[in-house]
């Protein structure tokens, strides 16, 4: 089934799931990130 | 608590082909409100003049514009029975009836726990500890209690909007000195004549509501004299920047001259008769999503008392209302343009 083909309410909630997954994944990101840069040069031969 | 949401039949018509987007959740987080944060602790950030790198200070910014969306969603919560019963604040999510009232409390309650977190993970938890004050303080002591409970409601509630200068500055440097805190006291003071300056054009709709706003409890002639008591406060405290080696000489130039408009504008609200009467006209559309139109004209004339045109009186509200958002977005912009040039601040003898 397209997602043209779903009712106004699953269209509604799949845009709210991927809203809610793409935040998920960048708070992962940042706070991988994050620890990296506070971690500073002590990481970067670990790679 | 019992909740309550107050639909029109029209209104109830659409709720059977409108779905909750993202947007309406991000709706929950008061944009608007989040984008004062930012800036004011972004300036708190800057102004301590400490070197952070620039990831960490964007991490921290982040995470206060979080903060404040998280206590507006618990604000939203709580207050979608008062929201649904005035103006500008029926079409909000939860009265609309697109969020039901337990996901807005449960996004307030898991943005604030990821904000106040990240900050102290991140960044230091002298910071994480000012915006987590911050948030219950809105949320539970201005929401839940002060707001329906006292017509100092926003004078108190008022530190809550304050603070986040000075969490942007403990962000940058771990603590948090007197001039951190001379710029949530400019804001604590800036609040009350700013929301009575509002309050006095639509106190009809906060009375409606139950919400003991100043002029509701005390009356217009009351509050008007206490717009003009506050801001007779407020400008030596936003000229105060410069003896403390805070603000340079562009600060000055900015709090003193707009000081002096303020004031003007102050006074002609204590001169007039704004908020004898409701205004014919609705609040601000822009700043305030107002839906629907005001009564006729005429129903008003009819309670006016013959002194001067009522129309008149609430315009000068208005222009202080107006005014006391640029002045303090002026000042703001002044101490971030001395910090981002390193112009030298100003340590004038008193």
């Amino acid at each position: 089934m397209s997602r043209k083909d779903l009712d106004p309410a699953a269209k509604a909630r799949g845009g709210r799931n991927i809203a809610l997954g793409l935040g998920l994944a960048a708070f992962v990101i940042l706070v991988f990130v994050v620890t990296v840069v506070k971690l500073g040069g002590n990481v970067g031969p670990h790679f | 608590m019992a909740r309550t949401t107050v639909l029109t039949p029209d209104e109830e018509a659409t709720q059977e082909v409108r779905h909750a987007r993202w947007q309406d959740y991000f709706q929950l987080m008061k944009p608007r409100v989040m984008s004062l944060v930012v800036f004011t602790a972004l300036t708190g950030l800057l102004a301590a003049r400490t070197p952070i790198h620039p990831l960490l200070g964007a991490v921290a910014v982040f995470c206060i514009a979080v903060g404040a969306g998280a206590s507006g969603a618990l604000n939203m919560w709580y207050d979608a029975d008062i929201d649904a019963k005035m103006r500008r604040t029926r079409g909000r999510p939860v009265p609309a009836g697109l969020v039901k009232g337990e996901e807005a409390a449960t996004l307030g309650v898991v943005l604030s726990i990821l904000s106040v977190m990240l900050m102290g993970v991140a960044i230091n938890w002298l910071a994480a500890g000012l915006l987590a004050f911050t948030i219950v303080f809105y949320a539970v002591v201005y929401t839940m209690w002060l707001k329906r409970w006292t017509a100092q409601n926003i004078v108190i509630g008022g530190l809550a909007g304050a603070l986040p200068p000075a969490i942007g500055w403990a962000a940058a440097t771990g603590h948090a000195p007197l001039n951190a805190w001379l710029m949530v006291l400019i804001i604590f003071l800036w609040t009350p004549p700013h929301f009575w300056a509002l309050s006095l054009y639509i106190a009809t709709d906060y009375a409606k509501a139950g919400v003991p706003m100043l002029p509701v409890v005390k009356g217009a002639r009351e509050t008007r004299k206490q717009v003009l008591l506050y801001s007779l406060i407020l400008i030596p405290v936003c000229v105060a920047p410069v003896f403390t080696g805070l603000g340079g000489w562009l600060y000055l130039a900015v709090s003193g001259l707009g000081g002096l408009v303020f004031l003007t504008l102050a006074w002609r609200v204590f001169t007039s008769n704004a908020g004898d009467a409701a205004d014919p006209r609705p609040a601000d559309r822009d700043l305030y999503e107002v839906k629907d139109e005001a009564p006729a004209p005429a129903t008003i004339d009819a309670r006016s008392e013959g002194k001067k045109p009522l129309v008149g009186g609430a315009k000068n509200a208005r222009n202080l209302f107006a005014f006391s958002i640029l002045y303090l977005f002026a000042l703001f912009a002044a101490l971030l343009a001395e910090a981002v040039l390193n112009l030298p601040a100003l340590e004038l003898p008193l």
